[in-house]
């Protein structure tokens, strides 16, 4: 690791990046409560109801997991603008598949263990596509802007020749459970959420491959001379994203027992925002599962709040586009005065 | 001369054998009316795909114009509407002027801070989209608010054929609107200084820094130049169709890049021309709109668009293959 060190100190941009990640995440933790408090202060008897934080750990998960794997694709320097596309036909394919093995008898009567094979095939659609962008990036060298905006279009457009256009309804009880149900009254996307998160967080920071990947987004060069093999690396992250926007996937149809090729659209700027917010920076390198669990958190005490305002879903979006730019922005002065 | 540059060639050259085979397929395609109304539809996507070359040539991307487009489009026939104006040349003035100056917010982000310009124009795409939904209005103007000289001024053709049975088309005169602003772009990146700092920064920032460009001048011209068109284009397409949708244009913005990276500008900067992207909107125009002659389902659409950028950007990438870091 000393390799790192002296390449990070050196004239790279980037290299100045490499910050204690912990400062960030004590502001975002002060955010949140932030946020917690003056929500409460203006709608006290909405806002703390069991119902509302009932809502949002149901709603949350989704988003977190598609944050952080729009986290995992800006670790390497990239980006990946394909997840929504991902996420809706892992979904579709599972309820077209459910569509085949139920036949006349409707998909709503199928039992736990097609189920767990449509989870597996929806989780194989993800890391599947994930595997064909990072093909198309780390070997025919397209930047991942360009080609995951290129392969979302397609799995978008797979979506509309799978369903025609209108959205697959009624998925198998066990399946809506995992957008719906309780375990010991806790909702079940909020365990997979603080599973996943905890995985993840343990992969990035314990692991040589969390290693590897980061310093590969920290500086190209050093990687390379370290002798890590950068193109697995990067097929490997785009398939871990691939696969974590699948999860999120089956997560949104299971919560609305619905799935539909233009579903979550908005998503894609929020987890972008989301990621970015919780310390990670777009050019690689830096980035840690706890920051972006916490600007989730943060961002989704937000939305709740100007719901219960009554706050137009338009001017959410405006709310959502200037956030993201003021934090780039205070990242940038922050970095400028770090030199 | 680029104008006869080996990439604009080759485009050329893809474009004639991809005219050829959708003939064959269907001869229906080479009828008039259906090369008039392929020309008619090149028309906004071209004006909109010049900005983004600009932008591309600058080494950077703008997912930001449709929103730009929709906001000159929706504020300005929406005002219209309200003050019972009826003309057409302060309306587009208004409407480049509202999208030239989004753009300046584009550079300003984008060069004060130093910022990936595909993050910051997602977010100024964001805030646009939701200022102009949710500030202005959600409703559309339909035809029978339309102030009546954007209508007429839509329509005008520029040259009128008669069909067999009597009834007539013509060619919409929006064409000369278009190859005069490509023109402009061309003469513009070709022949003066501002031009030629906009490649210099594209192809390395930091060496056009230091041979004296003032970078900051150049990243306006280019996103206000983007911001501008967009703004045009917009408020052209509603006096096209008849209808200002504050909701339009909504992922516009991948047909618009594929088209220019079909054109052989890279996505790294300092490449492209104004030639190439006028064949390369033409090709992705020709082979959307005659997916239906040549008998394969719309659902597919954006299957095919989707390929069709990935095949141009995989394309292009080897040609620009640099070293490994």
């Amino acid at each position: 690791m000393s390799d790192t060190k002296t390449a990070a100190s050196g004239p790279d941009v980037r290299g100045t990046l490499v910050r204690a990640s912990g400062n960030t995440n004590v502001q975002l933790g002060a955010i949140c409560i932030l946020v917690l408090v003056a929500m409460t202060a203006m709608r006290p008897t909405m806002f703390l109801s069991s119902y509302n934080f009932e809502s949002m750990a149901f709603f949350m998960p989704e988003l977190g997991i598609l944050a952080i794997a729009m986290m995992i694709a800006m670790l390497t320097g990239g980006i990946d603008l394909s997840i929504i596309g991902v996420a809706n036909l892992a979904g579709i394919t599972a309820g077209t598949v459910f569509g085949w093995v139920a036949g006349e008898a409707g998909a709503g009567s199928l039992g736990v263990a097609p189920v767990v094979l449509g989870v597996g095939i929806g989780l194989l659609v993800g890391v599947l596509a994930g595997l064909i962008n990072g093909l198309l990036i780390s070997g025919l060298r397209i930047t991942p802007i360009l080609a995951t905006l290129g392969t979302g279009q397609v799995f978008i457009g797979l979506c509309l020749v799978l369903t025609g256009g209108p959205a697959i309804v009624g998925f198998p009880d066990p399946w809506t459970w995992l957008g719906n149900g309780k375990i010991a009254a806790i909702p079940v996307p909020l365990i997979l959420f603080v599973i996943v998160c905890i995985g993840l967080s343990l992969l990035l920071s314990r692991t040589s491959f969390g290693l590897r990947l980061k310093l590969i987004g920290t500086n190209p060069k050093a990687s390379l001379f370290a002798g890590i093999e950068r193109g697995r690396m990067i097929v490997w992250s785009y398939m871990l994203t691939g696969g974590l926007a699948a999860m999120a996937g089956i997560l949104l149809s299971a919560r609305t027992n619905a799935a539909k090729s233009d579903y979550g659209a908005s998503y894609l700027l929020q987890a972008v925002l989301i990621a970015v917010l919780g310390g990670t920076n777009p050019a690689g390198g830096r980035g840690n599962v706890l920051g972006v669990a916490l600007a989730v958190i943060s961002l989704t005490l937000l939305s709740s709040g100007f719901q219960m305002m009554r706050v137009s879903n338009h001017l959410i979006d405006f709310v959502w586009g200037a956030f993201l730019i003021v934090v780039i922005a205070l990242n940038s002065l922050r970095r400028g005065r770090g030199k | 001369m680029r104008l006869f540059h080996n990439a604009d060639v080759l485009i050329a050259l893809i474009l004639v054998v991809a005219m050829v085979f959708i003939g064959l397929v269907n001869p229906a395609f080479w009828q008039m009316a259906n090369l008039f109304s392929l020309l008619k539809a090149n028309v906004v996507i071209g004006l909109m795909a010049l900005g983004v070359l600009l932008v591309m040539i600058s080494g950077g991307i703008d997912v930001s114009f449709p929103a730009f487009a929709v906001a000159g489009m929706y504020i300005v026939v929406r005002g219209m509407v309200e003050l019972e104006y009826d003309g057409v040349v302060i309306p587009f003035l208004v409407a480049t002027l509202i999208g030239a100056l989004l753009g300046l917010v584009n550079a300003g982000i984008i060069h004060k801070f130093n910022m990936i310009p595909l993050i910051v124009t997602l977010g100024t795409a964001s805030v646009v989209r939701g200022l102009v939904l949710g500030g202005i209005g959600t409703s559309n103007v339909n035809i029978n608010q339309m102030p009546d000289a954007l209508i007429a001024f839509g329509r005008t053709d520029v040259l009128t054929l008669e069909r067999a049975n009597g009834t007539t088309f013509g060619l919409t005169a929006m064409i000369l609107v278009y190859i005069a602003a490509a023109l402009v772009i061309h003469l513009l990146l070709t022949r003066t200084m501002i031009g030629r700092s906009v490649y210099a920064y594209g192809a390395d920032a930091e060496a056009a820094k230091r041979v004296g460009f003032n970078t900051g001048r150049t990243m306006i011209f280019v996103y206000c130049t983007a911001g501008a068109l967009a703004g045009f284009a917009g408020l052209l397409h509603s006096s096209m169709i008849w209808l200002a949708n504050p909701r339009d244009f909504v992922g516009l913005e991948l047909d618009v890049i594929a088209a220019v990276v079909l054109g052989g500008a890279s996505i790294f900067g300092g490449r492209g021309s104004v030639l190439g992207t006028v064949m390369g909107v033409f090709i992705l125009v020709m082979i959307q709109n005659s997916l239906i002659l040549m008998g394969i389902d719309t659902t597919w659409q954006r299957v095919v668009v989707g390929g069709m950028l990935i095949v141009a950007v995989a394309i292009t990438a080897l040609r620009d293959r640099r070293a490994l870091v």
